[in-house]
């Protein structure tokens, strides 16, 4: 069965299978040129995009480093993995991947 | 391609959505299919529902409108009596207690831990007392504002009241206008003083003279939202009031015609306005959506507004004043506009002892009682109810105005009414007040969405994160110098990621730097605005201090951040019509 993939509420969560899954306000470790810093400390303010790879659900992200203040949109983070249980986040550092996801989703406030 | 929201609200939306509102509350929650949620979630907003945060699955937030923050005599009980009966959650707020009402800047009402089983009894209620929440929310009319004491103001050129009634009676529930881009707000103005603040509306009546006559110019495209506030832009039109409604049709014809609707984004009239330019927009409006000629702008009032013009100010309607009538309207002062029910209870009793009963809302997050008689002001104003709640507040008490933040909202990045409660309180202990300054806005705003129209404050505080000693805490960006008036000016922000307990050092250092360096009678926002920018961010320093901030963790990521237990699996949402938590199971 396909997984529902969507942006609620003005883009503060990404929606899965019809519940909020992934909010922002989160700061993650980001190890991608996001900015100059060896390791970005990404403050997600909004979210751009989310799609799907398989099990596995990836968005772009718009926010700033805290350390540096650099302020962007970043390539596709994997932000968590669809089980058979239900959705499972992702924690610790986020690294992208080449390309996008197979099953990219629009953006919906 | 159309976006999610625009296919749901294709199929299903306006006044057609109330009759399977109430088959669900009829059915009960668990009758909302799992893979229908987010369609009928959106859908709710426009019967002003709006499904709280995760972890409160299941409880909505209600929103009244009450056009022009009137409150007729008998009404302010009403909401007391729904809060009290209805808005009661599992846990207890450790400020406001277990049932309360929040004044909203828009003169609106909200209670909290609404369950969708009873809010047919509620509609009934609300209903049969003239109260309703109909396009409190979603993609339409929203609550008319206003000059709160409209018709009873001795500053008023034109009676705004019956021209907001109309346009309130016309555009609710009205199907032609019921499904727009995205939302629609409407400010009029009838005073020489500004205080509708249609400067931050979507369309926007201010009292302006042409021909000798008094009637309004029109303004279009102002908000404050997404980090993209646009002050309401003059399309050179003026209307003597028996028009205000047709223009405003045509205004929202042109809207629901020309609005965004493949880009939520992009689809509030703001944007439209930056594209076209308002001299296009004022062509298309005469060509395609106007019957008759319209008349190129009157003389407004704007160099006389001084309501938040950061000078010697009608900064609100706190305190007391005469009405044309020689009865007197109190304004009450509603710290961060959050009313516990039996306060709510206690006022509705002493307007209808002391006033009219009518009770009006202010786009400050306050309450005004009208139609006091002079004889009978020295009692009212011993009530002890005003202890609290005083039509002579402290300036840091008067001026602190915050959002919903994450208690409910699922916008918000940070806490926000119980931190201002705490910073107002700290402030007043703490901070000498610069003389002759009345009245200081501080204004907090969980998220970029600017609820708490922080832009438009002394000092404007919005919600962010960042590290302190290697944590991530709530934080929050630092604006200064926002305001109305005449010229009209958003804050600059000036300090970013400020840890949320290091902000009330920054306002002690700040307001010292202004008492040190001010000139001769000079105002904060005039001291503001003669520096630039690089000297703004160096004016004054964030610093730790007495003051402490029990939710500094990630208030978000708990299910309610005053619980006990608060992580999100101690959630007792989703929960049944009696409160009681559904399983997993069933």
């Amino acid at each position: 069965m396909a997984t529902r993939l969507r942006l609620l509420d003005d883009a503060a969560w990404v929606s899965v299978n019809d519940e909020r899954a992934v909010g922002t306000s989160e700061v993650w470790p980001v190890a991608d040129s996001f900015c100059s810093c060896a390791l970005a400390w990404l403050v997600v303010e909004a979210y751009v995009d989310v799609g799907a790879d398989g099990r596995q659900v990836e968005a772009r992200a718009h926010g700033h480093c805290v350390s540096c203040g650099e302020a962007g949109t970043t390539a596709w983070l994997p932000v968590g993995r669809v089980t058979d249980d239900g959705f499972s986040d992702v924690t610790g550092v986020r690294r992208s991947r080449q390309g996008s996801p197979a099953s990219a989703c629009c953006g919906e406030p | 391609m159309p976006t999610d929201v625009e296919r749901w609200k294709d199929e299903i939306y306006g006044n057609d959505i109330r009759e399977h509102l109430f088959r669900f509350a009829e059915e009960g929650w668990d009758a909302i299919p799992d893979d229908e949620h987010d369609e009928w979630f959106e859908r709710f907003k426009w019967w002003g529902l709006y499904h709280q945060r995760k972890g409160q699955e299941s409880y909505f937030m209600m929103r009244i409108g009450t056009p022009n923050g009137v409150l007729e005599p008998g009404q302010l009980r009403t909401v007391a009596e729904v809060a009290d009966e209805f808005a009661r959650g599992p846990v207890d707020n450790p400020e406001f207690g277990a049932a309360y009402c929040d004044w909203t800047t828009r003169q609106s009402i909200q209670l909290h831990w609404i369950k969708l089983e009873d809010v047919p009894d509620i509609f009934e209620k609300l209903e049969a007392n003239g109260l309703t929440t109909q396009q409190a929310c979603g993609d339409s009319w929203r609550n008319i504002v206003g000059c709160p004491v409209a018709g009873k103001d001795t500053h008023e050129h034109v009676d705004a009241w019956p021209v907001a009634e109309e346009l309130h009676e016309t555009f609710k529930g009205n199907d032609e206008h019921s499904n727009l881009p995205r939302k629609w707000k409407v400010s009029v103005t009838g005073c020489d003083q500004g205080c509708g603040q249609g400067d931050i509306n979507d369309l926007a009546f201010e009292p302006a003279e042409k021909h000798g006559e008094i009637g309004f110019n029109v303004r279009i495209g102002g908000g404050l939202a997404r980090k993209e506030p646009r002050f309401a832009r003059d399309v050179d039109i003026w209307v003597p009031e028996e028009k205000a409604t047709d223009v405003a049709a045509a205004a929202t014809r042109l809207f629901d015609d020309h609005g965004d609707r493949e880009d939520r984004y992009n689809a509030r009239i703001k944007y439209l306005v930056d594209e076209w330019g308002a001299e296009k927009v004022r062509r298309v409006l005469q060509e395609d959506y106007t019957d008759w000629d319209l008349e190129s702008a009157g003389d407004d009032l704007r160099d006389q507004y001084t309501y938040n013009a950061g000078g010697d100010e009608h900064g609100d309607h706190v305190g007391v004043h005469e009405q044309p009538d020689g009865n007197y309207y109190v304004g009450l002062n509603v710290l961060v506009g959050r009313q516990g029910v039996d306060d709510v209870f206690e006022l509705a009793d002493l307007a209808d002892e002391y006033g009219s009963g009518e009770v009006r809302l202010t786009q400050r997050q306050n309450v005004i009682v009208t139609d006091v008689p002079e004889d009978d002001l020295d009692d009212f104003l011993a009530e002890d109810l005003l202890e609290d709640y005083s039509p002579d507040p402290h300036p840091f008490m008067r001026g602190s105005i915050a959002c919903t933040g994450t208690e409910y909202c699922s916008l918000s990045i940070v806490e926000t009414k119980n931190r201002q409660v705490r910073y107002a309180r700290w402030l007043k202990q703490n901070v000498d007040v610069p003389e002759g300054v009345t009245d200081f806005h501080i204004h907090l705003s969980g998220c970029t969405a600017s609820c708490a129209q922080p832009q438009i404050a002394d000092v404007s505080l919005r919600g962010m994160k960042t590290r302190k000693d290697g944590d991530p805490v709530e934080a929050l960006d630092v604006g200064l110098g926002g305001g109305l008036g005449e010229n009209p000016q958003f804050a600059d922000w000036v300090e970013m990621r400020v840890p949320a307990d290091e902000v009330p050092g920054y306002i002690q250092n700040l307001l010292a730097v202004y008492e040190d360096q001010r000139r001769d009678g000079e105002t904060f926002r005039e001291f503001i605005a003669r520096h630039d920018e690089a000297d703004l961010q160096g004016l004054a320093e964030p610093e730790e201090t007495s003051y402490e901030d029990p939710y500094m963790h990630n208030t978000k990521m708990t299910w309610y951040p005053y619980a006990d237990e608060d992580d999100m699996d101690a959630s007792p949402a989703p929960t049944d019509g009696d409160g009681e938590t559904i399983s997993a199971d069933d």
